[in-house]
């Protein structure tokens, strides 16, 4: 018998394409999973407008979900935006376990968003060696939702995961 | 489930490893098909607002981010320095999503707006209007569309683009913007909020930088500067921004030492000679194979 728990459960193992340390539900970005007659409708939410990972996601999902005998369709939820809070707790441990820095809290709104013209400050350690002494080498890296750090103790670049 | 850390005793330890992934290679498949970036999410228009008006004004909003980004990602690999290089693109790809978002958002408040597709096209309603209207049918500022100068005057450019977009994106989220109350622009503003916020910053970062760096970053930031102030006012008014904008650009003039510039505005109105020459570019490819899929 088909359940939407099981459905769920299947969407909830697809992997994020660019940082496949992380499930869907890990990242946030899984928002609703239901099944309307025989078939299944997952919503997910893009982490930044411009994400390319989008299609393969949806892609992934109605793979993983056609193989175990659903007809899935995917629809995207834009409101209320992805924050990085939204990462769990399993999923900040996976980024850990493979080198790259969890977010921090997200900044609160309310009011004007103050510029700032120096670097971001973040309390974080390496997930290399545990060093507190880290650089900011660019807020940008290889994807949107990553900054690129060095450690100023083992050296070896790192990245972290920013908050939004 | 378990997550296995790389193991770094392997040579090929990775996060790829076949352990995580499995053999399943449909990973790499990025773009094998359109999307609909709007897919599933309520377009109705709300019954206070005008289909027509509220397309036009997501159309010029999208409009400045695809032509913004395009000028960004030209600087792909010919940026100063690899960080820059990384940054700059990822600015481009976080405005080229907001331009798909809007203009799939224009296309769906007022479906006339879309450029007729030669037979057969399966290019959907965003590639339509990015790749098949005349420079004349686009509704940007002519800040965007300048060529690019050196990577001063991109910095000039990106801070008051940037921190005038963002004044604006942030009303959109309120109820004392009139286009906020369509759920769809204010969603989409809500996430172009969180993207604009690291621009700016980025911005205003390296404006301070090259202004009080050496005598020659400090001549060609304020060459850069002065090169595109004329195009400050048309920008503030399309936005309908005010002093909101003004206590961030005086912030970074006065941290930068620099004054701000007292030029005539650029007369005129539409579109440049170089815009003209950025579109068929940027269009090329997908007018020459208007039913190809990618």
């Amino acid at each position: 018998m088909r359940t939407a728990l099981k459905a769920r459960a299947i969407a909830a193992e697809v992997r994020d394409p660019e940082m496949p340390m992380l499930t869907l539900e890990d990242l946030g970005v899984l928002r609703d999973v239901r099944e309307e007659g025989r078939r299944v409708v997952v919503t997910i939410t893009p982490t930044y407008s411009g994400c390319p990972a989008m299609a393969t996601m949806r892609d992934d999902l109605v793979h993983r979900l056609t193989d175990a005998g659903y007809a899935a369709r995917v629809e995207i939820a834009l409101s209320p935006p992805w924050s990085s809070d939204w990462i769990t707790e399993r999923g900040r441990q996976a980024l850990r376990d493979h080198g790259l820095s969890a977010p921090g809290p997200a900044p609160r709104s309310g009011g004007p968003i103050p510029l700032t013209l120096m670097p971001t400050a973040r309390a974080m350690s390496c997930p290399r060696c545990g060093s507190a002494r880290t650089e900011l080498t660019s807020e940008y890296g290889a994807t949107a939702c990553k900054a690129l750090y060095r450690c100023s103790d083992c050296i070896e670049p790192f990245e972290h995961v920013k908050e939004i | 489930m378990s997550h296995s850390a790389p193991d770094p005793g392997h040579e090929d330890g990775t996060v790829y490893d076949e352990a995580l992934l499995g053999t399943d290679t449909s990973h790499w498949a990025f773009g094998t098909d359109f999307e609909d970036p709007l897919a599933g999410v309520d377009t109705t228009v709300p019954a206070e607002l005008d289909a027509g008006e509220l397309a036009a004004y997501c159309l010029a909003l999208g409009d400045d981010a695809l032509v913004m980004s395009h000028r960004l990602s030209e600087w792909c690999s010919n940026a100063p320095d690899l960080e820059d290089d990384i940054a700059l693109t990822n600015i481009a790809l976080d405005l080229l999503g907001q331009a798909r978002l809007l203009l799939a958002r224009a296309a769906a408040a007022d479906p006339t707006v879309v450029p007729a597709l030669p037979e057969g096209s399966p290019a959907p309603v965003e590639d339509a209007l990015a790749f098949f209207r005349e420079a004349a049918e686009f509704r940007n500022v002519r800040l965007v569309e300048l060529p690019n100068g050196d990577f001063a005057h991109t910095i000039a450019r990106l801070l008051l683009f940037v921190t005038v977009r963002l004044a604006a994106f942030e009303r959109l989220v309120t109820p004392a913007d009139p286009w906020g109350s369509d759920p769809v622009l204010a969603a989409i503003a809500a996430k172009g909020v969180k993207e604009l916020t690291y621009h700016r910053d980025y911005a205003g970062r390296w404006f301070l930088t090259l202004a009080q760096g050496t005598e020659e970053s400090r001549r060609r930031l304020l060459a850069g500067l002065a090169s595109v102030w004329p195009l400050h006012d048309e920008l503030r008014a399309a936005y309908d921004v005010g002093p909101e904008v003004d206590v961030v650009l005086d912030q970074v003039f006065a941290v930068s030492a620099v004054e701000r510039p007292e030029l005539a505005p650029m007369t005129g109105r539409g579109h440049t000679e170089a815009f003209s020459r950025m579109l068929a570019e940027m269009q090329v490819v997908a007018r020459a194979h208007p039913e190809g899929l990618w």
